[in-house]
């Protein structure tokens, strides 16, 4: 089985965000950037894939040169082949990216896409879903488990309020939500031969993708209004702490 | 057929959910700022006896969809309805509610049409002749205003973000017909938990962190049902497989905007703060009084959530005798 997997560098959860001074932007420096936590767990879900059906797993992030670190990191996890789409400093938005990626995904046939069901950086839910629109295949978000067989792939993807069990035929593209798989760490050996495995580098330009101009542009960005230290609540015991604590609710907040 | 506004509705259990009434509200005011008119699609199985309520929240046009093929609400089904919804009504703007299944179908449906799209919005405006939404971003460690040029544009908007405002509109309904021929998503099967609140549409929430120290979340359980509310966990606890991932709070959980937050025994990770940031009021209970979660809310008790909480509830329960 062909398996693609979709990666995006972001910044540690951790991180804590600033705006930058062109007020359209975040301030990196100082952000430890990391594979986005939902593209760790694809690249889990095809390794597992592949070593079940066999096959190969490669790799796609579109990216500046820093991109290659979560490359690595993938190809260390044990992932076969790694590309890297520059996009040499265009600015893309959403569907720009889903535009690029499907017409590098439609230049091999593979059976199954994975990406994570959304980057934490951006939040948007979009790549994945448009990328298969594109390749014109179906996709599932949100898997937390999935089974192939007989050219079929059969997912559990969380809903509100429950989940709901999905089957459509292969090729597809699905999104992986937290409770599909515990991601590995990459061993030592896997890093040590990660470093030697080529990294293929497609220029934008060069991928016969126009992305067109893009439709969706940051004009301003701001931190939201922050919650200063709350008002501490005294008492002699809990049941006295609690009645202030419901009298306040009730009076001052009057939310109950 | 040209109209300004296309919004799209979704049901459960044979009703409209909530954020399908702020859908249509936001709505309304972006054709206001068009002057022009706002269509609603009504999209399902046996929906006609409900379709009318879109009147009631400045629907002028009722657009309803009766298909056997759309009473799962899966999203390839829904996906090329809504497209021929577009077609059909040839919109400047598409709005649908920020759920899963919402999501998916504005994702695909920007791919299919061209056209801009700003996911998971908590406003939308217009300026000039463009569609300018707020977005937060980062997991809610930031807000992001952001231009859609092109037509239509599409935006979800975040459940409980937008007040859902009862403002009659003419209601006229039409039903449409459409084709599902093609699709390829089929339902194995549908497990849903009877009763649950949904965490995003809550108005309250309750969760419980590393402090509930296991999987007996009892006493946050009857405060949450005390007030009405849904039940929610920490990433640790959640880590820890005291609560399923469903109920995980935080950047890499649900983002959650209650009236009424109550965090347990969660020490207030930067991750749980920007999932709880929209909340209106936050309590905080954690028996260390140096616990972060103590400088992001409004009110704070240090003391054993295992007797402040239950205090809690019957202090809640004595205002219902």
């Amino acid at each position: 089985m062909e398996i693609a997997v979709l990666l995006k560098q972001v910044p540690t959860t951790e991180s804590l965000i600033d705006i930058a001074d062109d007020g359209v932007s975040i301030k990196t420096d100082g952000i430890n950037w990391v594979m986005n936590p939902y593209d760790e767990m694809a690249v889990e879900e095809a390794l597992q894939t592949r070593d079940e059906v066999g096959g190969k797993v490669t790799v796609f992030s579109l990216g500046p040169e820093k991109a290659v670190a979560v490359l690595r990191t993938a190809l260390a996890m044990g992932a076969d082949a790694a590309v890297r789409i520059d996009p040499e400093d265009k600015i893309l938005d959403g569907i720009a990216v889903a535009k690029v990626i499907a017409g590098e995904l439609k230049k091999d046939a593979f059976d199954l896409v994975i990406a994570g069901h959304r980057a934490v950086d951006d939040d948007n839910f979009q790549i994945g879903p448009a990328v298969a629109e594109i390749m014109n295949i179906p996709h599932i978000s949100m898997v937390i488990e999935k089974n192939i067989a007989d050219g079929k792939i059969k997912c559990t993807r969380t809903i509100e309020g429950g989940t709901i069990e999905l089957e459509t035929a292969l090729p597809a593209l699905i999104t992986t939500q937290r409770g599909l798989n515990e991601p590995r760490y990459a061993s030592l050996t896997g890093i040590m031969k990660a470093k030697k495995k080529p990294i293929d580098t497609r220029l934008l330009s060069e991928t016969g993708t126009d992305p067109g101009t893009p439709m969706v542009e940051t004009i301003a960005m701001r931190l939201p209004p922050q919650r200063q230290g709350g008002r501490m609540i005294d008492g002699d015991s809990a049941a006295d702490k609690a009645a202030q604590l419901v009298k306040a609710l009730r009076e001052e907040a009057k939310i109950i | 057929m040209s109209q300004a506004v296309l919004a799209i509705t979704e049901q459960i259990d044979g009703s409209f959910k909530n954020v399908s009434f702020e859908v249509i509200s936001a709505g309304a005011k972006i054709a206001g700022s068009l002057k022009g008119q706002l269509a609603v699609a009504v999209m399902g199985s046996d929906i006609e006896n409900i379709a009318g309520q879109a009147a009631e929240y400045g629907a002028e046009k009722i657009l309803v969809v009766d298909h056997d093929g759309l009473k799962d609400g899966l999203s390839d089904a829904c996906t090329q309805a809504a497209a021929q919804l577009v077609e059909k009504t040839d919109p400047l703007v598409v709005m649908i509610g920020a759920t899963s299944l919402g999501k998916d179908i504005a994702a695909r449906l920007s791919a299919r049409l061209n056209a801009p799209l700003a996911m998971d919005c908590v406003d939308v405006r217009v300026d000039g002749d463009q569609v300018v939404a707020t977005r937060p971003m980062y997991g809610g460690k930031v807000l992001a205003d952001v231009r859609l040029t092109g037509s239509p544009a599409i935006v979800t908007i975040r459940p409980r973000a937008i007040k859902a405002v009862v403002a009659p509109g003419a209601g006229e309904v039409e039903k449409v017909d459409i084709n599902l021929d093609g699709t390829r998503l089929n339902l194995v099967e549908k497990h849903m938990e009877t009763g649950k609140i949904e965490l995003t549409e809550a108005d309250v929430v309750v969760t419980g962190g590393r402090g509930m120290g296991g999987k007996d979340y009892g006493v946050i359980e009857a405060l949450a049902e005390s007030l009405g509310g849904a039940v929610g966990a920490s990433r640790s606890a959640v880590d820890e497989g005291w609560r399923p991932v469903a109920d995980q709070v935080g950047q890499t959980g649900k983002v959650v905007a209650p009236n009424l937050y109550v965090a347990c025994g969660v020490s207030g990770a930067i991750q749980h703060l920007a999932g709880m940031a929209s909340s209106r009021v936050v309590v905080a209970i954690n028996k260390d009084p140096e616990a972060p979660i103590f400088s992001k809310c409004d009110f704070g008790i240090a003391g054993d959530l295992f007797e402040v909480v239950p205090a809690v509830t019957a202090e809640i329960e004595k205002l219902k005798d």
